[in-house]
């Protein structure tokens, strides 16, 4: 009895230890990034050739995805705020809710699954094709090569995404909400722009979104460059990239959202 | 140690963990000479290489490369080295984002600051040097496998290296692009005044080619001279190898238990 006790123990530890390696192996990975981040800046076109495969091939399932979230919005929003005779406030209330929340949000958790998988589906099968030793050996660092621009294009392009996101759900709102079911437009745009603040609401969500875009693509990075080098180590780091930068943009919602709006009521 | 060996390995011994996959290698590999490293798959062959590069270092003993010792070098003197320095990957390596023309201008214009009309100007003529000129545009998802590691073949020697490594430049080949491939790595290395190590498990064609060989198996030479030496040799390990027999010193079967009693036929006797 005892010594399988013991062994459940030492498994536990042995897991702990190997989360708490496989933590420390990522942070020493993003330091590298930053530190060999040089070559992105002197070589912009680098990261350009990235933020075109990963933010603009994005675009679209961003701008869908966002058009109908702002519809859905306009609708449930509309429903519930009929009731108490206010249904002038549904611009602001799509409004609010997508540049505070829902366009960082679910704009990030989209990025994950289209370019987040795509970049590390790509760094592991570079790494399974000895594309990255083959760099090694010709004395050219492949963190400062393949892993920095990836990086950059993903801290640049999130903000963006999450930007039009939340551009074409508002837009998404006045459609079902003014067009469809006949809210007074004047209504819906004025208040919509009295009440969402600059500072408040749209820098908040914009530095959210940087936040997202930072952690998905190191997480997608890291995925990617730590995978086994095999076909079935590859698609085991695609579905990690997946989980865990979903699981992270929500973390790290809840986190930067409590010290944003904190007193506010 | 002498200035006409390139490359020299004293007494290196490298372990994966605790599996040991080299013990106690000594070797030499010459100027301007096209050495082979022989051996079973997964013997250790592919270290070597990895060794001599700096991807890896010894726990024992030291590999010396162009008079310095790989492990004590600093990364920017590793970096240095490693730009006179060519390999050519197993299946080639070859960069899956870029068109045949900039995997050969890659280096060019990383480390140098040439301007495009020179580089257009290199790359064209090491392309010619294994006749695909005409395929600068081929991305390398349409080569085939004999092209792509001729390609693979003229990016290693993009900037001139003293020293050209390759990984089993023979595997999954054609028995035409086979003697091309075997052709080219003599030709290059005479054409280039440089050095090469080979490392491959086909004997006839590295047999043909090349000035002397080392032949491993479980972390330690066994044997090695030149290829007439290697062909005439009677000892059992290289006959098996060179003549390609099924049974030797490598034993046909993984270890296992009798056969007999594996299969329960005790027990039915019994």
């Amino acid at each position: 009895m005892p010594s399988r006790i013991v062994k459940a123990v030492r498994r536990v530890g042995a897991r702990v230890v190997d989360g708490v390696w496989r933590l420390g192996v990522a942070s020493r990975f993003l330091l590298l990034t930053l530190a060999y981040s040089g070559t992105s800046f002197r070589r912009f076109h680098l990261v350009i050739k990235e933020i075109f495969s990963s933010g603009v091939l994005s675009l679209i399932i961003i701008l869908v995805s966002g058009l109908f979230v702002g519809m859905v919005l306009g609708l449930q929003g509309y429903n519930t705020l009929q009731r108490y005779g206010s249904a002038e406030s549904l611009g602001v209330l799509v409004a609010l809710s997508l540049v505070r929340e829902l366009g960082p949000v679910v704009a990030a958790l989209l990025f994950a699954g289209r370019a987040g998988s795509a970049i590390t589906a790509e760094i592991g099968l570079m790494k399974a094709t000895e594309q990255l030793s083959a760099m090694e050996m010709m004395a050219i660092n492949p963190i400062a090569r393949v892993v920095a621009p990836r990086f950059w294009a993903g801290v640049i392009s999130m903000p963006l995404l999450a930007a039009m996101f939340s551009a074409i759900g508002v837009f998404g709102g006045y459609l079902v909400g003014v067009k469809l079911i006949g809210v007074d437009e004047g209504a819906f745009w004025s208040q919509m722009q009295a009440a969402v603040d600059f500072h408040q609401d749209i820098v908040n969500g914009v530095i959210k979104s940087f936040v997202f875009g930072a952690a998905v693509t190191a997480i997608a990075l890291f995925e990617g460059y730590d995978a086994s080098p095999t076909a079935e180590g590859v698609s085991r780091a695609t579905t990690r990239t997946v989980v865990t930068s979903s699981l992270a943009i929500l973390a790290l919602d809840f986190v930067l959202t409590a010290f944003m709006f904190r007193g506010e009521g | 140690m002498s200035g006409d060996n390139l490359v020299e390995f004293q007494n290196v011994s490298f372990a994966y963990g605790k599996r040991p996959i080299l013990k106690g290698i000594n070797m030499t590999v010459p100027r301007g000479k096209v050495v082979a490293i022989m051996g079973g798959s997964g013997c250790g062959k592919t270290t070597i290489l990895r060794l001599i590069g700096g991807q890896i270092k010894a726990s024992e003993g030291q590999v010396v490369v162009d008079g310095k010792a790989v492990h004590e070098l600093d990364a920017a003197a590793l970096y240095h080295l490693r730009r006179r320095m060519g390999m050519l990957f197993q299946f080639g390596a070859l960069f899956t984002d870029m068109s045949v023309f900039d995997n050969v201008a890659f280096q060019m214009r990383e480390h140098t600051d040439l301007p495009e009309g020179v580089i257009r100007d290199l790359v064209l003529m090491k392309l010619h040097a294994v006749g695909l000129r005409g395929a600068r545009d081929l991305m390398p998802s349409e080569l085939s496998g004999g092209m792509a590691r001729r390609v693979a073949l003229a990016r290693a020697v993009a900037l001139d290296p003293m020293l050209i490594m390759y990984d089993e430049p023979f595997t999954g080949l054609d028995p035409i692009s086979l003697g091309v491939i075997g052709n080219q790595i003599r030709r290059l290395n005479d054409a280039l005044g440089a050095t090469s190590v080979v490392v491959t498990h086909d004997v006839h064609e590295s047999l043909e080619k090349v000035d002397y060989v080392y032949f491993v198996s479980d972390g330690v030479i066994v044997a090695h001279g030149t290829p007439e030496e290697m062909r005439a040799s009677d000892k059992p390990f290289v006959h098996q190898f060179v003549h390609g027999e099924e049974d030797g010193p490598v034993p046909f079967h993984y270890p296992a238990v009798a056969y007999g009693a594996d299969l329960r036929l005790g027990a039915t006797n019994a």
